[in-house]
């Protein structure tokens, strides 16, 4: 099997440039590249956009970046948790696309299937679709989104093996999948990395072929944005 | 009048038996405590989960399994777990029976506006662009008037909007009203002691009265 194993996330990540295009996976703070992240807030990398359905919290994920003024621009579903991105949206420090989750999700899908655009009706007869080509099938308008191109995708999985197969944990695979899949080079980070042959093929959620480099992360925080229960 | 939770159980009494059904944040989600015991039901939450239950307890909080709204949550006994994008297929496939929804304003001819104000709030639209756009069925769950007193039920939405023609019905604090396909908000049933001419005087868009209507029954 081919070894996709690396060190760490430095080594990981160790080709990023100031200017790149990156996905991270997760929802919120869930399944979020925490160890990937931290990385590239101590590298200092600039100028990124990041394709991403949050942008964190003030001081955890993606906002991190955002108080380093790492980012340029952000494409995401909802950014609502986070007074710094407010901040430097309002300001004009940031560049904002704000697009359908299911948009989102559908333009990581094609590019990871070697699809060059989908039609969606996610958008018509909104600001969305400004600009877009709208083609009616069956009666129904739709939107032509293209898919994603990002150097670099960065997923977290729960576990994964050297070969770079990943196994995601309850709704911790969100946007892990499809983003894995649609990175020109992927980087996963994973809470258990095993040998080749220690994982069910009947699990795998993301083979291999599409995971460039993948370690173990230790002490995820896995902090959790609204903690609620009942008696 | 009615408040939050008496408007969640108003709507709680639209849910068909054995429906996919996917409740928006806010008052939507408070539907789910008001099932009765006779309706299955299985709710959708859009990060990537069929057969949502209930809030956790203390001791089966799990960071990686919260819902839409990023609350920590349980799954049912035959609960499914799948990526955004195979969510987004089956919301689009229309294989969701009905979805809730919160909304700012809502037209006479269905249109809805729930993601933007210019100038003041940019949250951004989530998954609600997707869910309107290819929903069976939508429910509006909302207050009449916003804080100023101003009608939430209008000729035409002024903020930017989410989707258009999709809203079939809208429960308020005041009332339930469907909306026709012709366009128009018309009056099916009253909140408990709210006049029609209370109602009328909070809706700025066309409102379609026929006959008595009934007030809402509550068991």
């Amino acid at each position: 099997m081919i070894n996709k194993k690396v060190a760490n996330a430095e080594e990981a990540i160790s080709d990023i440039k100031d200017g790149d295009t990156i996905m991270l996976g997760g929802f919120g703070l869930c399944g979020i590249p925490e160890k990937c992240i931290a990385a590239l807030v101590r590298q200092g990398i600039k100028n990124l956009t990041c394709i991403s359905n949050n942008a964190g919290v003030d001081d955890f994920g993606i906002g991190l970046m955002l108080q380093q003024k790492q980012v340029k621009k952000m494409v995401s579903s909802y950014v609502g948790e986070n007074a710094e991105f407010e901040r430097q949206l309002l300001s004009g420090e940031l560049d904002v696309e704000l697009i359908p989750q299911g948009t989102l999700a559908f333009r990581c899908m094609a590019a990871g299937y070697g699809m060059p655009a989908i039609f969606t009706p996610a958008g018509i007869g909104t600001e969305v679709a400004i600009g877009k080509e709208v083609r009616n099938f069956n009666g129904k308008d739709y939107l032509l989104e293209k898919a994603f191109e990002a150097n670099f995708s960065i997923v977290k999985a729960w576990k994964g093996d050297t070969a770079g197969n990943l196994i995601f944990k309850a709704t911790s695979r969100n946007f892990n999948t499809v983003m894995a899949m649609a990175g020109k080079i992927t980087i996963a980070e994973v809470e258990e990395l095993v040998e080749p042959g220690q994982l069910d093929p009947n699990q795998i959620h993301v083979p291999g072929i599409y995971v460039h480099r993948i370690f173990k992360g230790s002490d995820y925080e896995k902090r959790i944005e609204k903690k609620t229960t009942s008696v | 009048m009615l408040d939050k939770e008496a408007i969640a159980k108003r709507i709680a009494q639209e849910i068909q038996n054995n429906s996919y059904v996917n409740l928006g944040i806010g008052i939507p989600t408070l539907v789910a405590n008001y099932i009765p015991n006779n309706i299955n039901v299985c709710f959708q939450s859009e990060n990537g989960l069929l057969g949502m239950g209930p809030f956790p307890k203390e001791s089966e909080v799990d960071p990686d399994l919260i819902n839409a709204g990023k609350q920590t949550i349980t799954m049912l006994p035959g609960a499914a777990l799948f990526d955004s994008a195979m969510s987004f297929g089956m919301i689009h496939a229309q294989k969701i029976d009905l979805t809730i929804l919160g909304a700012m304003e809502v037209s006479e001819n269905g249109d809805i506006a729930n993601w933007k104000i210019p100038g003041k709030m940019v949250k951004g639209m989530g998954g609600a662009m997707d869910l309107v756009a290819s929903a069976k069925n939508i429910i509006v769950a909302m207050q009449h008037v916003n804080k100023a007193g101003e009608s939430k039920l209008l000729p035409a939405c002024t903020l930017p909007l989410t989707g258009i023609r999709c809203v079939k019905k809208i429960v308020t604090e005041l009332a339930v009203l469907s909306i026709l396909p012709e366009g128009g908000f018309k009056l099916l049933e009253r909140a408990p002691g709210v006049s029609v001419e209370t109602i009328k005087k909070a809706t700025l868009g066309k409102l379609i009265i026929e006959g008595e209507i009934p007030e809402m029954a509550f068991d």
